[in-house]
């Protein structure tokens, strides 16, 4: 067997950055040539909003091993702050789309920081109630805040129209690049391995002196960070927004998502959020049936890979090499 | 070696998966017309209606020798009332080649829809959507000349109550007693005060209550003492319930009219107190000899659960575009091409008051908005045997 020299970080990255880059040029050269029509353009968008809304609630449940369940109200106020950001401001939409993307994630962490400190206390089942009863009390509130305050800002059930609809296929997709490139990076990191720790064995980890409080809210305000991300793009998407899009099944969308692909793969989610977002779009050829097939597709999975598609696992590219020139596996690291 | 030839297998099938969605292109000359709504989940009850009404006419078009000679086939797309769905839903139905659409279901799917069909100028219909947002735009002051209904507005029943006090009432005074704060209501009570200056109607009173009063002696008073020959209550069928067993309590003797919220308000006050007022409505069961074949026709073909006012307003709808689509075809514009699009816009502009529709036999006319101006059912409530009973008056 050769001996392989670990490239450098920096290399590395550059290496994933160039080969991104490619797939997006790709992308959107296909697109330019209409040989991916404007259909199936819309759905890899939705399939890129997916995968962020995906990895980052996988930071809640499969890294730090909690089960939030406030993806609906974190989207919903990213989507509403960036929104409404995005109506008032008189520049130029698409220039400013990334400040709005920022603000809206940016305000969803903040309101991840005010429920998470209270709420992170609580383990289990009862954290899984209070993020879905703060998700509820987001969707009121946008609901009711207009007429409660009289001013006009949100519009309530009336929706709010007239979104500038700056998300493409490719500011998406960066999104989703930069979503899992943090994300990636802060679990590398000496926090991930805190917050990782924090997951196998609490009492463990606060005997090593890992500060539980502080890593549990880092990990939930960076997922209630991404969720708000992937709000403002859903925002751009649509052009328009209604409280009633934010309900409880919108949350239990995203952790299907998550647990079909394996809780704690970042891979998994990606893959499961492209899986499912698409699956149930080419199955329109069965008509009525596709519900059905849909269904069953997931109890299968769950039946044969209970730890969803990718269990623990990630994607590494020396894996596929070593796959391909039939090396043996290497021990795992970790 | 296995491992090569496995993941070989494996590319073969992914290809032949895309190969299934790009082949299949058929020569035959029809009119693709898309159907969108809610065809599963919660919503289901109402975006099936729609699409049963619109898929019997369209059949029964097609048994009649199609339009022009070419059949119309439709395209049918279920976004599950989620509005993700609805946008790449109407961008599949583009992509498959429709020529115009009946949908979406509810307001704020519709409205989404709006906002990408207007850019392409593609010709749409909907059968349920009563949001004034839907065919104009009050922030950009755009009117969306692509989008027309079948349904009223909420506000269009309110000028119709109006018009038919005045002419068929004979009414001079009138007076408003209206649910504040709430955007259906006071619609219609500014609808209704609307038509009566332009009719010469004086409104004597304008009197207001809040959500959740019980007592409205003190309004209903104020009314009394001006007098008037009808008194419009534009609310729903619990309040104006009591509304009635009040006033005539207190002796208003004159006739009382309401919007489409009265449906069900017999169980809500007595025959005496009600019999003689009269409602907006936007469909009668089985009141006229068309809506009689159609409902007959729509039970035979799909069954009761489906049959209420949107499969009525679909089959207008399905007529709707049939006449737009009769005029695209006249003018001999090709399918696909950016003037048939606007020669089937052009044709519902002009035509649509030929369309004997079954909710609105005197056709439909679209105002400097788009909004329909149709035929409203009048019904009146009718003392039975002391049970109140809401029979058809008259399509006005």
């Amino acid at each position: 067997m050769k001996t392989r020299k670990n490239l450098p970080l920096i290399v590395k990255y550059l290496i994933v950055a160039a080969v991104y880059a490619l797939f997006l040029l790709a992308g959107n050269l296909l697109i330019k040539n209409k040989v991916i029509g404007l259909y199936y353009t819309k759905v890899l968008m939705v399939v890129a909003i997916n995968m962020i809304l995906a990895v980052s609630l996988n930071i809640g449940t499969g890294y730090l091993g909690q089960l939030p369940l406030g993806s609906a109200g974190f989207m919903a106020v990213g989507a509403y702050a960036s929104a409404i950001f995005m109506r008032k401001v008189p520049i130029d939409p698409k220039l400013i789309f990334p400040v709005g993307i920022i603000l809206g994630g940016l305000v969803s962490g903040l309101f991840g920081l005010i429920i998470g400190l209270p709420a992170l206390r609580l383990k289990g089942d009862y954290l899984a109630i209070i993020t879905l009863g703060f998700a509820e009390i987001i969707r009121i509130v946008i609901l009711n805040i207009d007429k409660a305050l009289g001013i006009t800002l949100t519009y309530g059930a009336a929706n709010l129209k007239n979104i500038p609809k700056t998300t493409t296929f490719t500011n998406a997709f960066i999104w989703v690049f930069i979503a899992c490139f943090l994300i990636k990076a802060m679990m590398n990191s000496r926090h991930g391995r805190a917050i990782l720790s924090i997951r196998d064995n609490e009492i463990a980890a606060e005997s090593c002196g890992i500060n539980l409080t502080f890593y549990k809210t880092m990990a939930f305000v960076v997922y209630a960070f991404f969720t708000g991300v992937g709000g403002a793009l859903y925002a751009g998407y649509l052009g328009i927004l209604n409280p009633s899009g934010f309900g409880f099944a919108k949350s239990i969308d995203i952790l299907v998502i998550v647990v079909l692909g394996g809780m704690g793969s970042m891979t998994g989610s990606v893959i499961s959020s492209a899986v499912l977002t698409i699956v149930p779009e080419l199955l329109r050829a069965f008509s009525d049936y596709r519900m059905i097939v849909y269904s069953l597709l997931l109890i299968i999975v769950m039946i044969f890979r209970p730890t969803g598609l990718m269990g623990t696992k990630e994607f590494n590219p020396r894996g596929i090499m070593d796959f391909f020139m039939g090396r043996k596996k290497r021990k795992e690291e970790r | 070696m296995k491992k090569i030839f496995a993941i070989i297998l494996s590319a073969m099938l992914l290809l032949s998966m895309t190969a299934c969605g790009g082949g299949g292109e058929k020569e035959a000359e029809t009119i693709k017309v898309g159907i969108l709504g809610p065809h599963t989940g919660e919503l289901a009850v109402y975006g099936l209606a729609v699409r049963y009404g619109a898929e019997m006419y369209f059949k029964q078009v097609n048994d009649a020798g199609g339009v022009n000679g070419k059949m119309i086939e439709v395209v049918n797309y279920d976004d599950q009332g989620d509005a993700t769905m609805a946008v790449t839903g109407f961008t599949s139905l583009v992509d498959d080649g429709i020529v115009a659409l009946v949908g979406e279901v509810t307001t704020g799917n519709c409205r989404a829809v709006v906002d990408e069909a207007y850019p392409i100028n593609m010709p749409m219909v909907t059968a349920s959507a009563t949001a004034t947002s839907i065919t104009y735009d009050e922030e950009t002051k755009t009117v969306f000349k692509n989008v027309f209904r079948t349904c009223f507005i909420d506000a269009y029943q309110g000028s119709k109550m109006a018009d038919f006090a005045s002419k068929e009432l004979g009414a001079k005074k009138a007076a408003v007693l209206y649910l504040s704060g709430d955007d259906y209501t006071q619609g219609l009570a500014e609808a209704f005060e609307a038509q009566c200056k332009e009719m010469g109607v004086e409104v004597v009173a304008k009197e207001a209550f809040s959500k959740g009063d019980k007592d409205f002696n003190a309004q209903l008073t104020t009314i009394m003492a001006a007098n008037p020959d009808v008194v419009f209550l534009p609310n729903y069928y619990e309040d104006d319930g009591m509304i009635v067993t009040q006033a005539r309590a207190l002796g208003i003797k004159c006739t009382l009219l309401g919007g489409d919220g009265w449906a069900g308000i017999e169980k809500y006050a007595s025959a005496a107190d009600l019999a003689g007022c009269y409602y907006a409505s936007a469909y009668a069961a089985g009141s006229t000899a068309e809506l009689k074949a159609f409902e007959e026709a729509f039970v035979a073909a799909y069954g009761e659960d489906y049959l209420n006012m949107f499969a009525a307003t679909a089959y207008d709808a399905a007529m709707v575009v049939v006449e737009g689509l009769k005029a695209a075809e006249a003018k001999g514009a090709k399918a696909g091409e950016e003037d048939y699009k606007q020669a089937v816009i052009d044709g519902i502009d002009q035509n649509a008051g030929n369309v004997k529709g079954i909710t609105s036999p005197s056709g439909y006319k679209f105002d400097e908005y788009n909004n329909p101006e149709k035929d409203v059912v009048i019904m009146t409530i009718k003392d039975v045997e002391g049970v109140p009973t809401p029979t058809y008056h008259m399509n006005y």
